[in-house]
């Protein structure tokens, strides 16, 4: 008798979430057509369905929006008192709570990943990032940046497509918090739930202008990097877009953070806890469909365990679950974009013509939609491509190490430097390689952990300044002299 | 499997000439570590899977088929154990479709009882032995027991280790129990043996890498089956601790090729657990355990539930407990 | 008859040796004030010293960022020592550089020895001041502590010869950097006598580099160098920073811009109390997770 145990359809309801047919610019509080008139199209990744028409701002209506963040930042937001500040903060952070399930329903629409994904990570913690950092608008003096740490101004802020809601909180509540205004672009490929959050402002009674948000593509976010009156510019993308935006900003006053790529290296030695490290690999690479910064792209397995470990990880991949991202049970949503599954395919067809090994567990992928199987490469040389360049999908791919000296030089072997793991049960090797591991988050067995009180970012071409935590504050103040 | 045999075949798997205290721990705490947090993590995260529908009715019913159902009171008696028996056999009387379960469990002086309640149903008797819940009996007592339960018709007998030894570091002693109690259920002649079901009693282990330790060592004494708990201690079954023997019994089947089963027992009442419970066989054992011959609920009041809810999806509206049978 | 005085030949600070440049370069060094004199002759560096000098400092970084946070206090507060010892050859060396009267250099030299002895002090209580643990929602033991960036390439001030360059050096190297220094192109006389007072030291070979030479020919090099981690544009007052900065970006380096507003750069008053700002450009924050189970 052999018998399956089949998971019927469990879809998460849409009705939900009311996605009105077009949007227009957050701007001074209300939302205001674009100046240029001109629009673009969101989707769902997972459908090709079109989901709403959204306004494409220029520069003309990004200075609108700097300049109403100006207005507010000197008549209004400066002169509350932290106090005042935070409980604005804390009044969005309930919002969110109240609304969550409409944000993850809106944020997988968009995105296309699992409803599980937004409903249980983004959104919980897009709501606790403005939980914790309310908490700090009323003791910022109290953060070990100097007796009197003062706000920018008005940021500018340029966020991804893989976290929108989340990468929205990590930009946005620091800034409040610490008194800033701000303007913030979503990516083009997911704006909803901004735009969404735009109305938790409005609910919150957010000051007119405290947050603008403007949708639009790169040349609304280089009209925004560009614009004089901007004090601080804060990014999380491409380390190629990264590296523009610093030479744009380079010989001006303004501040700049930036939150760019990664190649981490998820180092698996021969004693770790096995079964807990292939879900640690999993999680590693194929939360979020990959399409994180952090992700643990490049597993190193000591070569006396490799063949065990890619064996447990295959046969795990083997019980993951591809496929509509509104369903309740799946492992693995959508690709964001046509753009993107075009870069992942290419970066894989490099990995066979390289000569390292491609393995995908059987699955079906939906008809419409862009979609790409959990992959795994063996034999992977750190020479090739694949272990070189961030693919930003489900790619892993597995190189092999001797001893902890390999491993380490095998991590840093790379221009990024953001995220890396170790996974073992001896806990003097952990802090040893954490020691000389090159990045900005370790994660010992574990991995891809956040949190509001934990600092996160790069070292090298991963970019520079931390988001959360204490760290995090220091991005939007002004602190202490320059020497 | 004599225990003489139990002992060459652990030999051989472990590559050494004697069975020593010495050389079970080098294999034990060999076996990789499990980090407390990762486990209960993954748990947690198969928890969420959402089982409705054709796969809701299609686990309920598994889910039944499944369950030991068990009374280990004390204050048992015959009526009790009898009117337990005639809800195993006819759970909903309302449907007569309603699977039957697949043992009722009984302490040993209630086999003969339950035996006779059951007759042809092809429910089986589980029995529990050697002193249960403490263990701590001689040798010679805990073999009687498992005898007396075996002669008066136990399919099944839940033993429990000597969890004293197990964390004192005698796992020869350990192995030694179980290979004897395994020997003690053989039967003459055609009549079937009684499967060995072995309590770890996990909640006395305290540590799951105390927990993966005491399943290998079970399995490596002949074990059938590898059981959490007795019930009697707290924590009982968990989700977590269950994982961790699904994976042990999907380890140990790669190295042996033997199918060992895995019964979480105490604390699991309601359908949405068993269904979670399901889901982790799935995913983690494989398919292949999805079967009562490898995955059994030791549980009393869990089958309620699970009527009731099997009641909902035949209406479409909740049921109440006044129309389920409490035994 | 007086006695004719020993001239001393100023080299670069390469590696814990005192190369020639390899271009075999050098440029007149003048006396400031009124009636400017012949001071010396200085090395003029090239790209490729700068090149030798960042292949230095990437080797003495395993070493010295891996030296205790103690150990590296006590060594540099050996340097404040000798810097003590020397004090009046400073003193003699920054009047002439700077056009100051003896009164005037004493009081610089004094506030440098001061400065290098404040930073001295800082190595075994950043990871303190500048780290914390991290109260998770979880089950999780997080830290977040600082570690040096790297290779810290550093345009010393132009006019603060000493005081200015220590300013600068002090803070990149008390956290375990090691520092490429492109001394002031006018006034390096200084910076190259600090480098016989390291070499003199325990401060290991490699961890200060020091080129003297054209700001405005080795400073792009420097910026753009991909092994170079960070740059430090103080001296970037009479060359165009923001092109330095620009060419920075190509590696993601940190960078500190020069003192002033807009594009304007100024040399800031060294004399002004430090903090840690400069100290906090050249750190990284690393954090890790560990699960706490049993």
């Amino acid at each position: 008798m052999t018998r399956k145990f089949e998971y019927a359809p469990a879809p998460e309801s849409r009705s939900v979430v009311d996605i009105a047919s077009s949007y227009g610019l957050f701007i001074g509080g209300e939302f205001v057509d674009p100046s240029g008139g001109k629009s673009f199209k969101t989707i769902n990744p997972a459908t090709e369905e079109q989901l709403a028409d959204v306004a494409e701002a220029d520069a003309a209506d990004v200075d609108k929006a700097v300049r109403a963040a100006r207005r507010a930042y000197e008549r209004t937001w400066s002169r509350l008192s932290g106090a005042e500040r935070g409980k604005y903060l804390f009044r969005i952070a309930r919002l969110l709570q109240e609304r969550a399930r409409e944000f993850a329903v809106l944020e997988t629409l968009d995105n296309g990943k699992p409803i599980k994904e937004s409903r249980d990570v983004d959104i919980p913690t897009a709501a606790a990032h403005f939980f914790y950092h309310a908490g700090w608008a009323d003791k910022l003096e109290y953060a070990g940046l100097g007796p009197s740490p003062r706000a920018l101004g008005v940021v500018g802020q340029v966020i991804p497509w893989n976290f929108p809601l989340l990468m929205l909180a990590w930009k946005i509540a620091p800034a409040l918090a610490t008194g800033n205004t701000v303007v913030l672009k979503p990516a083009e490929t997911t704006p909803l739930t901004a735009l969404l959050f735009a109305d938790v402002c409005q609910q919150a009674d957010l000051p007119a202008g405290v947050v603008n948000i403007v949708t639009g593509a790169g040349a609304t976010g280089q009209a925004l990097v560009e614009h004089p009156d901007v004090d601080k510019i804060a990014f999380t993308g491409s380390t190629d877009v990264g590296k523009s935006i610093a030479r744009t900003v380079a010989g001006t006053r303004k501040r700049l953070t930036l939150e760019l790529g990664g190649k981490a290296a998820n180092i698996i030695f021969d004693d770790a806890p096995v079964d807990q490290a292939v879900e640690g690999i999993v999680n590693g690479i194929f939360f979020n469909q990959g399409q994180v910064c952090c992700a643990g792209s490049r597993l190193l397995v000591q070569e006396s365990v490799a063949e065990d470990v890619i064996h447990r990880l295959q046969r795990r991949l083997g019980t993951l679950r591809v496929g509509d991202p509104m369903d309740k049970n799946t492992d693995v949503g959508a690709i964001n974009s046509a753009a993107q599954l075009a870069r992942i395919t290419a970066l894989t067809a490099a990995g066979e013509a390289e000569g390292a090994t491609r393995w995908s567990p059987p699955c079906e992928l939906p008809e419409h939609g862009f979609w790409f199987p959990p992959t795994v490469f063996t034999g992977v040389a750190q020479t090739h491509r694949i272990a070189q360049e961030e693919i930003f999908g489900p790619v892993l791919s597995v190189l092999t190490f001797r001893t902890p000296d390999e491993a380490v030089a095998k991590a840093n072997n790379t221009p990024y430097g953001l995220s890396a793991g170790i996974w073992s049960e001896k806990g003097s090797r952990i802090l040893a390689m954490a020691d000389r591991l090159r990045a900005g988050v370790v994660w010992a067995n574990t991995f891809n952990r956040f949190d509001p009180t934990s600092p996160f970012g790069g070292y090298k071409e991963s970019g520079y300044g931390r988001e959360g935590g204490r760290h995090g504050l220091a991005a939007y103040l002004d602190t202490e002299g320059t020497h | 499997m004599s225990p003489s045999s139990a002992t060459s075949r652990a030999r051989e798997l472990l590559g050494v000439g004697s069975l020593t205290n010495k050389a079970l721990r080098t294999w034990l705490h060999g076996l990789p570590g499990v980090d407390q947090v990762g486990i209960e993590a993954r748990a947690a995260a198969l928890a969420t899977r959402s089982i409705k529908t054709t796969s809701k009715e299609w686990a309920i019913d598994t889910a039944i088929g499944m369950i030991d159902l068990t009374t280990l009171e004390g204050a048992d008696t015959p009526g009790k154990v009898r009117s337990l028996c005639a809800k195993a056999k006819l759970p909903d009387p309302t449907d007569l479709g309603t699977p039957q379960v697949a043992a009722v469990c009984v302490y040993g002086d209630m086999v003969h009882i339950a035996r006779e309640s059951l007759g042809d149903s092809g429910i089986h008797v589980a029995a529990v032995a050697t002193a249960f819940p403490s263990g701590r009996a001689s040798l010679a007592v805990k073999l009687a027991d498992t005898k007396d339960a075996v002669r008066a018709g136990a399919d099944e007998i839940d033993m429990v280790i000597d969890r004293g030894a197990f964390l004192a570091g005698d796992y020869r002693l350990v192995f030694d129990q179980i290979a004897a109690v395994k020997e003690a259920c053989a039967r003459t002649g055609d009549e079937p043996d009684a499967h060995l079901k072995v309590i770890l009693e996990t909640g006395e282990l305290a540590t799951y890498d105390n927990v993966r330790r005491a399943s290998w060592l079970a399995m490596l004494a002949g074990a059938d089956f590898i059981k959490t708990s007795t019930g009697k201690i707290q924590p009982a079954a968990t989700m977590p601790v269950t994982l961790l023997m699904l994976e042990a019994v999907r380890d140990w089947r790669e190295l042996t090729g033997e199918l060992v089963g895995v019964k979480p027992a105490g604390g699991i009442r309601t359908s949405k657990d068993a269904l979670r419970y399901l889901v982790m066989v799935s995913e983690v054992a494989g398919d292949d355990w999805l079967t009562p011959q490898r995955f059994r609920f030791g549980a009393s009041s869990l089958l309620t539930d699970l009527l009731l809810q099997r009641q909902k999806l035949r209406t479409g509206v909740y049921s109440g407990a006044d129309y389920v049978t409490i035994d | 008859m007086s006695r004719l005085e020993v001239r001393k030949t100023y080299k670069l600070y390469i590696g814990g040796a005192f190369p020639r440049s390899e271009s075999g370069r050098s440029y007149e060094v003048m006396s400031s004030g009124r009636a400017p004199k012949f001071l010396a002759n200085a090395a003029q560096g090239s790209r490729k010293d700068i090149r030798d000098a960042v292949v230095a400092a990437r080797s003495a970084v395993k070493g010295w960022s891996g030296a205790t946070a103690m150990g590296r206090g006590q060594v540099l507060y050996r340097v404040g020592e000798i810097l003590e010892g020397r004090r009046e050859q400073f003193v003699a060396e920054v009047a002439s550089s700077e056009g100051l009267t003896r009164p005037q250099a004493a009081k610089v030299v004094d506030a440098a020895i001061d400065r290098w002895v404040w930073y001295a002090g800082w190595p075994d209580k950043l990871a303190q001041v500048l780290g914390n643990l991290n109260p998770v929602a979880g089950p999780y033991f997080d830290i977040s502590a600082p570690e040096p960036t790297g290779v810290v390439g550093i345009l010393a001030p132009q006019e603060s010869s000493l005081l200015g360059l220590v300013s600068v050096i002090a803070p990149a190297i008390v956290s375990g950097n090691t520092v490429v220094v492109v001394a002031s192109e006018d006034r390096p006389l200084p910076a190259i006598s600090l480098a016989e007072v390291l070499a003199t030291s325990d401060v290991p070979g490699g961890v200060v580099n020091i080129v003297t030479g054209r700001t405005a020919e080795v400073a792009p090099w420097l910026a753009a160098h991909r092994d170079v981690n960070a740059i430090d544009l103080a001296g970037a007052t009479a060359v165009p920073w923001g092109e330095l900065e620009a060419a920075a970006a190509d590696t993601v380096k940190r960078v500190v811009r020069p003192a002033g507003t807009g594009t304007d750069a100024v040399e800031p008053d060294w004399f002004a109390t430090p903090d840690l700002s400069r100290t906090r450009a050249f750190l990284e924050t690393k954090t890790v997770w560990h699960p706490k189970g049993q």
